[in-house]
């Protein structure tokens, strides 16, 4: 197994934290894991993306180029990586802020609307964990229940009062995917 | 040994120096390596040791110098235009021969450049920077667990030999997250610091000093100088290989770029080439001999680094004109694909060059 | 010619790279309606510092120069007596002035070098992400001091106007914000007495900005305006600082 994710969306959105848990839940689960930040000076917004790698072996390259999923939060993270994505691989994006699917035929996409289940739940910013369930759902690269361990750790104590409402995110992102899964591949390809 | 736990490079270099006994540590902010002043502005109070913030790299590459010569662990931690500063400190320290641990979290230059990861600071960290005919010691991590372990291995050098030790990391290394074993201080015989100049109490004086006006005297020193570092040479060469043994094609990369060129030699080896990797641990002193040997048999060599081409000047003295060495190099700030480097396998293969 | 809701001339028509609420912006604006006003455009050279004012270059339509950290006022040195007719001036956070080049601006300054300083004090660095300045105030928590800037072991924060007026090379030095209308107008004037101050020969001129960090303050873009006229105001107090007069 090499899972090489990447994690992408505008700062802010929490795409580093989503990575850190996969990265620190693979590393529980006993996978060779390895997570890299981008970047930049302070004064910014812009984006911001990790590049992950669970795998069984070794990690070499700890820069993803050639990813075999995607997690997109915004358009321009998805227009920049799309094209990296692998032939087989999978492409998860926030269908409330993207408004059309990339346009590969020859990988896996899963629309999840994850600014609205997010605002349904009354807090916005856990949209990153509704991507994340949709993710943990498809791929299964790890367990959830790990990575709702490995949230105890990653958060600091203070933020400790967010994790059940994170739970409640990443269980309705795992219901978008498993509604997704039920379908034929071939009718969903794109679906919103 | 104890439990496994997910860690950035950088805070992996700041407590691997608390583990390793530093205690003073001066540093000044610059990206990518502020998460080593941040953390260690959190610790250092924490184990009752001294954090401070310098006003310039000149200064706190100096308050090094002086925190050396009164005897303690010390570090300081910077990137490219940083050390650059640090050159003058640096060459004293050697000069006066005083232990101390430097880090580089390389980005991108000349100049201000750029905050992205870089290795172009090869020849600034080997063959001097400063002024005058010194060696440091230059160590090249390529993970998170080494760049804890070569940490602590450095404040052990730098006291056994009495000289500055360098570890060269990059932008890549410095901000990855990966899981650690926290190393532990192996108890090694260090020599007591009886030339620090901590009080002449129930002893002469001692003086530390770079200064000899006399050109004999500064010769014989230099000398002296030389034999520590023909002994450094015979003794702290570091390397490893990775399917090296029936590699037709070596691949020779240090750090980040090694890890690169292992991805890349996977994917070769899928498509039946026989190709490995020498990856030199020490960058000074090069592993010139075992990296000869190794590529006996191989029919080529090529190096793969972050910059315009440094290394491979070492690797071309190594292989001394008995096989074709090749350069595959992105810098700026630019790091090369997997997918690359193995198109530049595959080209010089079928060329047969 | 005054254009009050116009772009300056000197100024490009590039959207900037800064925070929200952000006064490095309104600063550079003040600067380039001077440089309109004075007419002094097309012989003006700008000195970008290291710092979150790094791109100054982009925004400023004069020729401009990219110096190394904190050697600005050098590097201003340098332009000027290679060019004495032109109207030079160096653009520079605390960190890059107050802090790795203090040794340039305190030499720059008593040797009366006929340029204009443009200091802007955020009491933090801003762009390599919080970390302590010389002029963070007691007690002000960065990330490399984070139980607080405690002057036992980190000393005092650096009155930089203060400390350069006791220089007899020194001209011109105010200290103002842009907190408010009336503040802007006043600091409007200063860098106009600043930039007068050069061309007419006299010596060193600075102004000292008081400048926000929303970003790295922890703050609303608000909350940032109302810490400068609460807190950093006292610890540095708005003013002229009046030239210490020549001996001898
Ligand atoms: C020699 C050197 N040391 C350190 C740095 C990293 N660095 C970049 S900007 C900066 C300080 C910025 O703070 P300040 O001057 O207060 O300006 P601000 O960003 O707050 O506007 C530092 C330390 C560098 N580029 N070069
Ligand atoms: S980091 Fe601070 S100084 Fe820099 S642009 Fe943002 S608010 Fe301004």
């Amino acid at each position: 197994m090499q899972e090489q994710v990447i994690f992408a969306g505008f700062g802010g959105q929490g795409v580093l934290l989503i990575g850190q848990l996969v990265t620190y839940a693979g590393m529980i689960e006993g996978a060779h894991v390895s997570w890299m930040p981008s970047y930049g000076p302070e004064m910014r917004g812009g984006t911001a993306n990790c590049h992950v790698v669970v795998s069984s072996k070794e990690v070499s390259s700890p820069l993803v180029t050639e990813p075999t999923s995607l997690i997109a939060l915004n358009k321009p993270s998805l227009d920049k990586f799309a094209p990296w994505v692998e032939r087989g691989g999978l492409i998860i994006y926030n269908s409330s802020l993207v408004e059309s699917p990339p346009e590969r035929t020859d990988v896996r996409v899963l629309a999840v609307p994850a600014n609205k289940v997010a605002n349904e739940l009354g807090d916005l910013r856990t949209a990153n964990m509704v991507a994340l369930g949709a993710y943990l759902a498809t791929t299964r690269v790890v367990g959830c229940d790990t990575v709702l361990d490995a949230m105890k750790r990653v958060l600091p104590e203070r933020r400790h009062n967010l994790i059940p409402l994170n739970r409640q995110a990443l269980a309705r992102g795992i219901e978008i995917a498993s509604v997704w899964h039920s379908r034929d591949p071939g009718e969903v390809s794109g679906a919103q | 040994m104890g439990e496994k736990v997910l860690m950035k490079g950088n805070e992996a270099i700041a407590e691997a120096a608390i583990l390793a006994g530093c205690r003073h540590f001066f540093g000044y902010p610059i990206t990518p390596q502020n998460e080593i002043p941040e953390y260690m502005s959190r610790r250092m109070p924490e184990v009752g040791g001294v954090f401070l913030q310098a006003e310039s790299e000149v200064a706190g590459s100096n308050m090094v110098y002086g925190a050396a010569c009164a005897g303690a662990r010390v570090m300081t931690t910077s990137s490219s235009p940083g050390i650059s500063l640090m050159q003058e400190a640096v060459s004293y320290m050697a000069g006066a021969e005083l232990p101390c641990v430097l880090v580089n979290i390389v980005r991108g230059g000349p100049g201000l450049g750029g905050i992205q990861g870089s290795q172009a600071d090869y020849f600034q960290a080997t063959k001097g920077g400063g002024h005058g005919d010194y060696k440091l010691i230059v160590l090249a991590p390529a993970s998170v667990q080494e760049l804890m372990d070569l940490t602590i291995t450095a404040f052990d050098l730098a006291d056994m030999y009495r000289n500055p030790v360098m570890i060269m990391g990059d932008a890549i290394l410095g901000q990855m997250m990966e899981p650690v074993i926290p190393g532990r201080r192996e108890k090694a015989d260090l020599p007591p610091k009886t030339w620090a100049t901590v009080g002449a109490k129930m002893r002469p004086k001692n003086v530390i000093t770079s200064l000899s006006l006399d050109p004999a005297k500064l010769e014989q020193h230099n000398f002296n100088l030389g034999k520590k570092y023909r002994r450094i040479a015979d003794e702290q060469v570091r390397y490893k290989t990775y399917m090296a043994d029936d590699a037709e094609t070596l691949l020779v990369a240090y750090g980040t770029c090694a890890r690169i060129a292992q991805a890349a030699i996977d994917m070769a080896r899928e498509r039946g080439l026989r190709v490995g990797l020498f990856r030199p641990i020490s960058l000074w002193p090069f592993p010139y001999d075992a990296l000869q040997q190794t590529a006996e048999e191989s029919l080529r060599v090529l190096t793969v680094e972050m910059s315009l081409g440094q290394m491979v000047e070492d690797v071309r003295l190594a292989i001394l004109g008995t096989k074709p060495v090749h350069f595959h190099g992105r810098t700026g700030g630019m790091t090369p694909t997997p997918r690359e480097v193995l198109d530049e396998i595959e080209r010089i293969v079928e060329e047969g060059i | 010619m005054k254009k009050v809701f116009g772009r300056p001339e000197a100024l490009t028509d590039v959207p900037t790279h800064y925070c929200p609420g952000c006064t490095h912006g309104i600063i550079h604006r003040l600067i380039a309606e001077v440089i309109d006003e004075l007419g002094v455009r097309e012989k003006t050279i700008g000195i970008s510092p290291v710092g979150c004012a790094v791109l100054a270059y982009d925004y400023f339509n004069c020729d401009f120069v990219e110096a190394s950290h904190g050697r600005a006022p050098a590097v201003a040195t340098g332009i000027k007596r290679t060019l004495p007719d032109s109207v030079v001036f160096s653009y520079q956070g605390d960190g890059d002035l107050a802090s790795i080049g203090a040794a340039e601006i305190v030499h720059a300054a008593t040797r009366g070098e006929k340029i204009t300083v443009i200091f802007v004090n955020n009491a933090i660095y801003g762009m390599t992400g919080g970390q302590m300045a010389p002029t963070t105030l007691p007690g002000q928590r960065t990330t490399t001091s984070p139980r607080g800037r405690d002057v036992e072991s980190a000393g005092y924060p650096i009155r930089v106007a203060e400390l350069l007026s006791s220089l007899s090379g020194v001209a011109y030095i105010s200290r103002v914000s842009a907190t408010s209308p009336a503040n802007v107008t006043k600091a409007k004037r200063a860098v106009r007495k600043a930039f007068e101050t050069q061309i007419q020969g006299k010596g060193f001129s600075l102004v000292e900005f008081l400048s926000t960090c929303p970003i790295n303050w922890g703050m609303s873009p608000l909350e940032a305006m109302k810490w400068i006229d609460e807190k950093m105001s006292v610890y540095y107090p708005l003013g002229d600082f009046t030239r210490v007069p020549e001996v001898g």
